[in-house]
């Protein structure tokens, strides 16, 4: 076996009580590409900004290239070869992408011109260098990053969840320009917590649970079933099965809705109709900014239609397009926004009193005033039934984890006993363990006749949730595809706008 | 080894949970550096530290002439403090109180400057409730524009403030003005009923104390435990999470300005019918702005906000006694004032934040 190109050993790094990498030892050989597997929280990021110089471990010693390795910054591991790809891009819209990357990389523009086409053509990442980033795909955006990261000739790259924002035909091409890099010299630490992902790609698979190391072993020779054991520690629960159920009421229904916002940065919304009824989950499938905001506060009435908008959103039979959110939630619906923090809940108030946000009409007012024990008791209650990790219900919202914090808003919301409920990415950040809990009780309450709405990216997620597809690009929705007779890629098509809307819209 | 970051150079760093131990200090902490910066000013004009101190600090307390003019004074800035902490936290900034107590003071007056003959014991309520009206109908035009066009409410009620001391001015050099009075730009003085009973005889403390210290027990609950005021904080510090939930913003914006703008009407009103009898020209001594010193001090909370109302009146009737005394400049009580804003502002800062020191980064060598 040939010598490691990065080599870890017995790293250790703390924050204040929190342990968040233990005696982690890793060794990434020369052309591999090696995932580093793990739910949220296992620990993934931190080992990511040790090796990249964002921070130093407390413990441990790294070796690169045979070379002891104390790197101060991320400037310092560029030099010395180590290049990164952070999940959330850094690029500035309004330049160009010769122009974003000459802001890192010293050249002259015609020089930098050709070097980009040159790494595009031999790796598959195709871009015109004189676009604008805003005019760019997201898939194209990440194609920018990479090529900045290539630009410093690294010997070994670090892609962060690179397939979280790409719809799956670009996860293909994203692949092979992995492999190409791969067979090119270069080593990739590939992070992910999508199974079948990684033994698609990874020649080798580390996987974290809770800052420790539980296995290391060859992705390909294991099943998703056993990765995913010994990333979460137990077998997978069993997804709930779904009751089949006839059509009941419409709970949600939109009609030709067309909205153009204020926001000249925001998504105009086209010809958009859905229905959900009782008993039925809805999915919308899509990349995020392709109106997925938009929409979700058109439905929640965050944002109000204007009065001459009538006859376009129907909840429990009203229109209700220029109600307010206050007044939607009266008729039984309730929402689990995307962003949970300043939106979900205030993070400088207590579990209790963001508790009192939604859930005060179930009798935690009197007279106007506040019944402190009933919000407690309230409040306790959906931090027991939904497994609310945190020392108690007058901690402050902000000091809760995000997986933590969407479980107690989805318990709110729950427990309000909607008619129809809408959920926003519900598990977005949240780790596999408390994801699959939310998806399994989104099922049983879609069985017991509850109306649910579910925006989502994740695919996986949607086809084991939903009843019926439909997927939003580009501020207009496809027609209604029966999760049972569609494939992902179909689904693909229509998320990257593949799909002409030729057939006439289906409509329930 | 190479080290980018600069050492010894610390950096705020944001706590996981507001610290209670830095909101309790804060006031006091301020106070203390607030009190040594101005000491140092005042060895720098020349002036008797010690004596200053004695002056502004202590001397107010020391004698019942000297704090029942303290509770004279507590009682508008209490009043002004008590309704704008309210949009405070609810994030309206509402600065123009001010021309809200000229409003009040000005509405109030209309009853013993109309009706001089007039009399009988509805005389001063009626004058007070006017002063409410005033105070709110000026601060209402603030909400209008805020609601309507998105006007900055900083702006448009501070400017109103000096639109309202010009109307004072044209009222007292025009209508209003006393035909007897030697062409002062002053009111009559007003009838016995017109004037808020005293409070306690040989002093001129009169029942508004009383009055005020019944709405600060309101605000407390209003703030504390309402609904209503847990529906105002929520969209102060998170307006999303407001507009979320359903909690109209629009409504938010007005109310907390008529509470603002009643609160100091009625301060205004008081004012008029207490210690000054009549509408003139110095009918405020900056007590609207004040007031705005004596919200943040009291933590925004209504009882703090009493502590800090009877603090900064104190500082008020030292800050005379030091000009008599100690030969200050009138100049210096403004001076301390700001200078307490400034210190308290920084010191709650680390209720949210601490500080952190970057020391050398050891790590084992292999």
């Amino acid at each position: 076996m040939t010598a490691p190109l990065l080599s870890l050993r017995g790293i250790s790094k703390s924050y204040g009580q929190i342990h968040a990498n233990q005696g982690i030892d890793l060794d990434v050989a020369p052309e591999s590409i090696h995932a580093v597997l793990g739910e949220n929280g296992a620990g993934k990021s931190t080992l990511m900004k040790l090796i990249y110089g964002v921070e130093q471990p407390d413990e441990g010693t790294i070796v690169w290239d045979g070379e002891p390795l104390n790197l101060a910054s991320p400037a310092e591991a560029r030099r010395k070869g180590i290049g990164m790809v952070f999940q959330h891009f850094s690029l500035f819209e309004t330049l160009t992408v010769v122009e974003n990357i000459r802001l890192v990389v010293p050249g002259r523009k015609a020089d930098l011109t050709e070097r980009i086409r040159t790494l595009g053509r031999d790796f598959g990442l195709e871009v015109d260098p004189l676009a604008p980033v805003h005019a760019l795909s997201v898939g194209e955006r990440q194609r920018v990053e990479i090529i900045r990261c290539l630009m410093t000739k690294p010997r070994l790259l670090i892609l962060d969840e690179p397939t979280s924002v790409l719809p799956p035909q670009s996860v293909d091409k994203l692949f092979d320009t992995l492999r190409r890099l791969r067979d090119g010299g270069v080593s990739i630490l590939f992070i992910s917590h999508k199974l079948e992902e990684i033994r698609a790609i990874c020649d080798k698979a580390t996987i974290l649970r809770a800052g420790r190391v539980t296995g290391h072993v060859d992705p390909r020779e294991h099943d998703a079933h056993d990765l995913a054991r010994l990333m979460i520690g137990r077998d997978m629960p069993e997804p709930m099965p779904a009751v089949s159920q006839s059509g009941g009421e419409k709970r949600l229904e939109i009609i030709g809705l067309d909205h153009r916002p204020e926001d000249p940065f925001a998504v105009a919304l086209s010809g958009i109709s859905l229905t959900v009824r009782a008993g039925e989950i809805l999915g919308i499938a899509g990349i995020s900014g392709n109106g997925q905001s938009e929409l979700a506060a058109l439905i929640s009435g965050e944002t109000v239609l204007p009065r001459e908008q009538r006859d376009r959103i129907y909840m429990m039979g009203k229109d209700v397009g220029t109600l307010g959110a206050a007044a939607r939630r009266q008729l039984g619906f309730a929402f689990v926004p995307e962003d949970r923090l300043g939106r979900g809940a205030v993070p400088e108030m207590s579990l209790v009193l963001n508790s009192l946000l939604t859930a005060h009409p179930l009798g935690l007012l009197r007279h106007g005033l506040v019944e402190k024990a009933r919000a407690k008791a309230f409040t306790s209650e959906c931090i027991r039934q939904y497994d609310v990790r945190t020392p108690g219900p007058d901690v402050e919202a902000g000091a809760l984890s995000g997986g933590n914090l969407q479980k107690f808003i989805v318990g709110r919301e729950i427990m309000l006993s909607p008619k129809l409920l809408f959920v926003a990415q519900p598990t977005w950040g949240v780790d596999v363990g408390a994801a699959s809990a939310i998806r399994r009780r989104l099922v049983a309450l879609r069985n017991e006749g509850m109306a649910i709405l579910v925006i989502s990216e994740e695919l996986e997620e949607l086809f084991e949730l939903c009843d019926v597809i439909q997927v939003l690009h580009h501020g207009t929705l496809s027609p209604r595809l029966e999760t049972r007779d569609t494939r992902p890629e179909d689904i693909g098509q229509y998320m990257i706008g593949a799909h002409t809307p030729a057939a006439p819209k289906v409509l329930a | 080894m190479s080290a980018f970051s600069a050492p010894f150079l610390p950096t705020l760093v944001r706590r996981e949970r507001a610290s209670l131990a830095a909101t309790l200090l804060a006031p006091p902490v301020a106070l203390a550096v607030a009190t040594v910066l101005n000491l140092g000013l005042y060895l720098l004009i020349g002036r008797d530290p010690v004596a200053v101190v004695y002056a502004m600090l202590f001397e107010p307390f020391l004698s019942w002439a000297s704090f029942s003019e303290v509770l004279l004074k507590t009682g508008p800035l209490l009043l002004i403090a008590q309704g704008l902490a309210i949009g405070f936290r609810a994030k309206v900034f509402n600065i123009g109180a001010e021309g809200q107590f000229i409003l009040g003071a000005i509405f109030a007056s209309a009853i013993p400057i109309w009706f001089p003959q007039a009399t009988g014991q509805w005389i001063w309520p009626m004058m007070l409730l006017l002063g409410v009206l005033g105070g709110a109908l000026w601060a209402s035009i603030t909400a209008f524009w805020r609601v309507r066009l998105n006007a900055n409410e900083i702006l448009v009620s501070l400017m109103l403030s000096l639109v309202a001391a010009q109307l004072l001015n044209y009222l007292l050099l025009g209508p209003w003005k006393d035909p007897n009075g030697f062409n002062f730009p002053q009111s009559v003085m007003f009838q016995y009923d017109a004037m808020v009973p005293v409070l306690i005889a040989g002093t001129r403390v009169n029942v508004s104390l009383l009055l005020t210290l019944a709405l600060s027990i309101a605000a407390w609950l209003v703030m504390q435990k309402s609904f209503l005021g847990y529906k105002l904080q929520v969209g102060g510090l998170a307006p999303r999470a407001a507009g979320y939930a359903g909690f109209n913003e629009g409504w938010a914006i007005w109310l907390s300005l008529l509470i603002g703008g009643g609160a100091a009407g009625l301060a205004g009103a008081a004012e008029v019918a207490g210690p000054i009898g009549q509408l003139q020209r110095s009918i405020s001594t900056g007590y609207g702005y004040a007031a705005i010193i004596v919200a943040y001090l009291g933590g925004l909370h209504p009882i703090g906000i009493i502590a800090s109302a009877l603090f900064m009146a104190a500082l008020y009737i030292g800050g005379d006694n030091a000009m008599v005394s100690a030969n200050l400049p009138i100049a210096a009580v403004r001076v301390f004032q700001g200078s307490l804003l400034l210190a308290y502002l920084i010191a709650i800062a680390f209720v949210r934040y601490r500080l952190e020191w970057h020391r050398p980064i050891y790590r084992s060598k292999p």
